[in-house]
Order: C-alpha cells, then sequence, then structure tokens
C-alpha cells in the first residue's frame, strides 16, 4: 500500500497540531477514567470527608449483588436485541431505497430524520406514546385485547426501551449501509442476474459479502451505542424499572452513583462496563475483521 | 477630552452600584410547577421588604436530584447557602457534620430570634437532634390525605359528605362503584413507599424499624415485615387483581393524579400539598377530603400520620454575612403571615402554631372545607415510638427498594411477604453500609 508523507519543516509543527485533540482525549477520556479507577478502590461518604481505601472490595461485592448479574443479562438482552434489530432494519430499508431511481433522496431524508432527534426527546416521544394511562398505543391495543403497562410488565418495558433505542439508531445506520450498496458496482449484479441468480442469492452472495466492511464498522458501532448512549432513553423512559428490569449496566453507574451517592461501587462499575466494551471491540476485530472482505 | 471624561464618569457611577449590591444568598430548591411559582412569590416579597440581602432561589430539578446536585457543589467548593432536602434525605445531611451548619447554631451565632416551641412538636422531632437542637429549618412538611370524587359517590348512591374511613370500607365503595359504573376504578395512590408503607404502619402504630425507628443511632434494622403491613400489602395485591386499586407508578407515582383528574378513579390518597393540583385540575367534579383510611381490627389505630416534604439545610463554607442574611430570611419565612399564606395556597402544613392560629382567626378552615384535615391527621395523638418518623441512612435507595418489591409484588412474582421480607434483607443491608461509610 502506498502511504503518503508529509513533511514539515518545522519539528514542533506536527505536536503542536495533534495538541488539541491530544487535550480533548486527556480531559475527557483519560482524566475520568483515572478517577473513576482510583474512586472504585475507596469508600466515601456522600459528601468526601471519610474515605477508606478497601482495595478490591467494590469489585467482590458487585459479583455477589445478584442485582449487578440481573443488570448485566439485562444489558446483554438490551444491546443484542438493539444491535440485531437497528442494523436488519436498516439494512432491509437501505436495500428497499437504493432501487428507487428518483424518490430515494426523499425516502433517505424522511429516514435520517430520527438522528436529529435527541436521545431524550426520543425517549419521551416513546414515553408518551406507550403510556398505559393517556398513550394511544395501548389504547389501540386495548382493542386487541392486550393489557400494556411498562410500568409492571418487564417484558413491555424492555419491549418499550428496545424500540426507543432502535428506532435512534436507524438512520445511522441506513446511512452507512446506503452508502455501502451504492458502492456496489452494478456490473457485477448485472453479471449475476444474466447467470440466473435470484435477487435473495445474489444479495447473499455478492451484495451482502461485499458490504461485510460496512457491517462490521455498524456492529462495533451499535454495540458500543447500546451499551453507554442509550443511557438517555432509559432515563426518559422507563429508570431502569419495574424492578430493575432495564436497569443496564450504563444506568446502574448512574443510579448507584449519583441517586444513591455510593460513589465507590458506582467508580467499580464504569471500570467494569469499561472493560466488558473493551473486551467485546477486541473480539469484533480479531475474529471478525477476518471474515470481512476488503 | 469629553470621552474620556464621560467614560470615567460612567465607570464610576456603575462601579459605585456594584458597590451598594445586596449580599447574595443562593437557595436551590424542587418546587416546580404552581408550588415554585408560589416560592419565588414569597421570595421576591422578602427581597422587596429589605434591601440588605437579596435571595436568588434556583429549581434544580425533583428531590433526589436537588440534593444531589447539592452534594456535588459541596464536592467542588460551589455549594449553595441553603438547599431544600427532603424527608428521607435526612440521614445523609445530619451525618454529614463537616458539610451542615445546624439552624440553632446559625440563629444564634447571628443574634435571631428562634424558638423551637413556636413549630408544631410532630415537625420539630422529626429534624431535632438527640438533644433537641433544630438541625435544619422546616419549610414544606406535608402529609398524606384521603380525596374523593363526590359526584361519583353520588352517581354510585354513597354519601358524597362521607369519606370511607376504614378499609374495609374503601373496598366496599369501590366495588359499589364499579358496579354502577360510575368509575372504572376505586381508589389510586401517589407515593406507595411514603402512604402505603411507612404513613401505614404510622397510622397503625406499628414499627418501621429498631432503635425507634433509627432515631436511636445509626445501626437500626428494618422491621415493615410484620403482619399489618404485609396484610396490607396482600389486599392491595388482591385489589389490583380486581381492578379495585390502580397502580399509579413508582416513587410520586406520577401517573395516578390523571387518574383521578380523569375520573378513572374515584378515590385517591396523596400528599396533602396536592390539593394545590387537585383543585386546579378537577374541573368537572367536587373533591372531598378525609383522613387516610385504617383497618379497624388493629388495636391503636388510628395513631397520627408522619410528615413528609422538605426542610432547609444550611450548608458551610461562606462568610458570616451571608449567613447573618440567611437568619434573617429564615425569620422571614417562619413568621405566621408567610407561613400561613405557603400553607393556605399549597396545602403544606402550617409550621408554627401561630400560622395556624392565624388561619383559624382568618376563618381560612370555615371556608375551606378539608384544608385542615391534614394537621389534624397528624396530631390526632400523641405520637408515640413507632409513629414519631424514620432516620435511615441510605434512605433514598430503601424507597426505591420498597418500590421494586411492590412492583414486583403486583406482577405475580413474590407475595406480600417475600415481598416485604426483601425490602427488610436489602434495606438492612444499605443500612449498614451508611453506617460503614460514615
Amino acid at each position: 500500500m502506498q502511504t503518503k508523507r508529509v513533511i514539515f519543516n518545522n519539528r514542533l509543527l506536527p505536536y503542536l497540531l495533534l495538541l488539541p485533540q491530544m487535550a480533548v482525549t486527556v480531559i475527557f477520556f483519560l482524566w475520568p477514567a483515572g478517577q473513576a479507577f482510583r474512586q472504585s478502590f475507596l469508600r466515601e461518604d456522600a459528601f468526601g470527608f471519610k474515605t477508606t481505601f478497601v482495595g478490591l472490595a467494590n469489585y467482590t461485592e458487585l459479583f455477589h449483588d445478584p442485582r449487578y448479574l440481573n443488570s448485566l443479562s439485562v444489558t446483554a438482552v438490551f444491546s443484542i436485541s438493539v444491535a440485531v434489530l437497528s442494523i436488519g432494519l436498516s439494512l432491509l430499508l437501505a436495500v428497499a431505497a437504493d432501487r428507487m431511481v428518483r424518490s430515494a433522496q426523499f425516502y433517505t431524508t424522511l429516514l435520517v430524520w430520527p438522528y436529529a432527534v435527541a436521545p431524550a426527546i426520543a425517549g419521551t416521544l416513546w414515553w408518551f406514546m406507550f403510556n398505559p394511562t393517556i398513550g394511544i398505543l395501548p389504547y389501540i391495543l386495548e382493542g386487541l385485547n392486550y393489557d400494556w403497562n411498562h410500568g409492571l410488565s418487564s417484558t413491555d418495558a424492555m419491549i418499550l426501551v428496545v424500540l426507543a433505542a432502535t428506532w435512534k439508531q436507524i438512520s445511522y445506520n441506513f446511512l452507512f449501509f446506503l452508502a455501502g450498496l451504492q458502492a456496489i458496482p452494478q456490473s457485477l449484479r448485472e453479471a449475476a442476474a444474466i447467470d440466473g441468480a435470484g435477487p435473495a442469492k445474489r444479495f447473499f452472495t455478492i451484495v451482502f459479502p461485499l458490504l461485510s466492511p460496512t457491517t462490521f464498522f455498524l456492529v462495533v458501532v451499535n454495540v458500543v451505542y447500546a451499551m453507554f448512549d442509550t443511557f438517555a432513553v432509559i432515563h426518559a423512559t422507563t429508570e431502569g424499572g419495574p424492578a430493575q428490569a432495564t436497569n443496564i449496566l450504563v444506568y446502574k453507574v448512574f443510579e448507584d452513583g449519583f441517586i444513591g451517592l455510593n460513589l465507590g461501587s458506582s467508580a467499580a462499575q464504569s471500570v467494569v462496563l469499561m472493560a466488558i466494551v473493551v473486551v467485546l471491540t477486541v473480539i469484533q476485530f480479531r475474529w471478525i475483521e477476518r471474515r470481512v472482505e476488503y | 477630552m469629553f470621552t474620556k471624561f464621560s467614560i470615567a464618569a460612567l465607570t464610576l457611577g456603575l462601579s459605585a452600584t456594584t458597590s451598594l449590591a445586596a449580599t447574595e444568598i443562593s437557595w436551590w430548591h424542587a418546587m416546580g410547577g404552581e408550588l415554585g411559582a408560589k416560592l419565588e412569590e414569597i421570595v421576591a416579597g422578602y427581597n422587596a421588604s429589605q434591601d440588605k440581602y437579596k435571595v436568588v432561589p434556583t429549581f434544580k430539578g425533583t428531590y433526589p436530584e436537588t440534593m444531589t446536585a447539592a452534594i456535588a457543589a459541596f464536592r467542588a467548593g460551589e455549594q449553595p447557602d441553603i438547599v431544600q432536602v427532603f424527608e428521607v434525605g435526612t440521614g445523609t445531611m445530619m451525618a454529614a457534620k463537616g458539610a451542615v451548619y445546624p439552624v440553632y447554631e446559625l440563629m444564634k451565632d447571628a443574634g435571631a430570634k428562634f424558638d423551637p416551641k413556636e413549630y408544631l412538636p410532630a415537625v420539630v422531632g422529626y429534624y431535632s437532634d438527640t438533644e433537641g437542637n433544630m438541625l435544619s429549618l422546616p419549610f414544606n412538611s406535608s402529609t398524606p390525605i384521603f380525596y374523593y370524587n363526590k359526584d361519583v359517590f353520588k352517581k354510585a348512591g354513597l354519601d358524597p359528605e362521607t369519606a370511607p374511613k376504614t378499609w374495609e370500607e374503601v373496598e366496599a365503595f369501590s366495588k359499589k362503584i364499579m358496579e354502577s359504573g360510575a368509575a372504572k376504578c376505586g381508589f389510586t395512590t401517589g407515593w406507595v413507599s411514603w402512604v402505603q408503607l411507612e404513613n401505614l404502619s404510622a397510622w397503625h402504630n406499628q414499627p418501621i424499624g429498631t432503635l425507634q425507628n433509627g432515631f436511636g443511632g445509626m445501626d437500626s434494622k428494618l422491621t415493615v415485615n410484620g403482619p399489618v403491613q404485609v396484610k396490607h400489602w396482600d389486599n392491595l395485591k388482591k385489589w389490583q387483581d380486581a381492578g379495585i386499586f390502580q397502580y399509579g407508578g413508582p416513587t410520586g407515582g406520577n401517573d395516578a393524579p390523571p387518574k383521578f383528574y380523569s375520573q378513572e378513579c374515584a378515590m385517591y390518597m396523596n400528599s396533602s400539598a396536592s390539593r394545590a393540583g387537585v383543585l386546579l385540575n378537577a374541573k368537572d367534579f367536587q373533591v372531598g377530603f378525609g383522613m387516610l383510611p385504617y383497618y379497624s381490627d388493629v388495636q391503636g389505630a388510628p395513631q397520627n400520620s408522619i410528615i413528609g416534604g422538605a426542610t432547609l439545610w444550611v450548608l458551610k463554607g461562606h462568610d458570616a454575612e451571608q449567613y447573618k442574611g440567611v437568619a434573617d430570611f429564615f425569620t422571614y419565612l417562619s413568621s405566621a403571615k408567610v407561613q400561613a399564606d405557603w400553607h393556605q395556597y399549597s396545602g403544606y402544613l402550617p409550621i408554627t402554631q401561630a400560622a395556624y392560629d392565624l388561619g383559624k382567626s382568618q376563618g381560612y378552615y370555615e371556608k375551606n372545607p378539608g384544608s385542615d384535615v391534614a394537621i389534624k391527621q397528624m396530631t390526632l395523638n400523641a405520637p408515640t415510638e413507632n409513629s414519631k418518623g424514620l432516620r435511615f441512612g441510605n434512605y433514598v435507595q430503601i424507597r426505591t427498594v420498597i418500590d421494586e418489591e411492590f412492583q414486583e409484588m403486583l406482577a405475580g412474582k413474590k407475595t406480600a411477604q417475600q415481598a416485604l421480607d426483601a425490602v427488610v434483607e436489602r434495606g438492612n443491608k444499605l443500612i449498614a453500609d451508611f453506617a460503614a461509610a460514615n
């Protein structure tokens, strides 16, 4: 591969140009992460007057806590559902939009709109639509004899948050898939059609493999999204309830740290969460990337 | 030359005004909506009545959000002068001796007149230490009462002027209302934890925890899984399955008020401070007020109800001049006129005897039936060890535990006994954590 090398006359200039980005990374990522790491070994009272070093006690307590284990399984269910649903639906929509010649732009605009909605607003929108007392969807579901109440039923609550989180992410995935589809040469598809391949076979043997770099990228992004960026959606809809049925890891960090004021345990949880996502990303890069055809 | 002169004059003029500015006192509170508007009115009245101090109120969100914000601000050295903390945060605030400036000390140091005996005993007892010194200033204390829809009662053939007194009557009235089609459900409730467990216990003279409900020390244990509480939660589950009771959600139960306002549920239990909202939103029907129902077969019931709401805590780290202003503002807030006005508008209890007497002399309680139910219910009997209130560490989280176990019970995953046993087990661990960290 040919690499472009840029020659700088000034020895200091490259470092100065990198400095702003480094500063942002250090201040907003490394410093808080280091702080969380440090706090996870301490036990403090809310105001910070009495601080004791407790070693790994916060971590061991976590893994003995049935509620933390519940949170792990809830997060697994939630992130897999969100990733699969949002990638699947957006791929479907992208394939459909790709076929349109004239109205592709129109559909693209409509499908990209939800991305501009702030997560908290998206959560509130869905909360209103599904509210058991004043929402429109429970009213319709009552006609189908289903009593929707996400304040009591954990399945209903999980469905609600998965829908709200997926809805937001479809737009992002859709854009990437559409771009990926448009990069596939039409000649390949035509050649396959001439050889007698039907649309489904064409999709699975030609289009999907050529989309694999995009799919791989989106899987990584979607998993990270489901683990971290869905905090606002959960907070605006179910607040981790009912009875911790939607208390994903990142929400539990907030609940234990800011509401419960147990900073040590909350810091330990955020360190564990960071480790989980790092491991997931490493796994994805090592195993799945091998199957990606560039 | 002239421009230079005028600029200099302008600068001098502007700086002169700033040096005469009043001492600013920051107050972080959790009163939104109508209550927030009233609070700002009171503050504006104080600021207009004198020019030495200026109180600046800031709405910080819900009670937990306000408390968390104040604690985070304290850790960053940016704390406000006054913060409104709800009653379940009392344990945390009392334990933070390095952060809190007790009100009795503040008033003494500022030379302000302050007599704890002027305040209602039930309120004072909740916020005093073991020596009887008041640590925070009562501002908005409430107690849960019973609201009902008079029109639905009439339609169902019940006497609209009589509220149900016992839980047996609540069940019977609900069945009659539902059978006659006057309303879809019998009753709903806000604040399941505060109304249907804590106040249930106090109202029936049952202990909530050991060591006088936690007043006696930090190593107390919960005892809410007693027979009366289990029976009541069993009933709530039974009634929910029959449609007599509808759940309004965790914490404050924000889905409950719309059920009452829309006349879906005929009866509703919530804070006496919901009165302002009820009168504003119950447009198409008459509202009746009553005391909380009790079980007639429990000895000692009805005892007295316990308070909720919040008090004002003063945080350390400011200068003496600001604290003088805080003391002056507190004196204004406790004056009979201001307290009576706040109480009559909001439905919060009159904090001082003088405010209650002022209301009586104004004939307010005759003109507004049901406005004194709260204070009568709270002072029905002299408080016992079980009904003085409660004080546990980490109680904010224990409230969440209560909500979660209640939800599990309603979803059919646990019986009432199992749910309350889990509350005790999880709650005791949280209390022990708090004692260890403090």
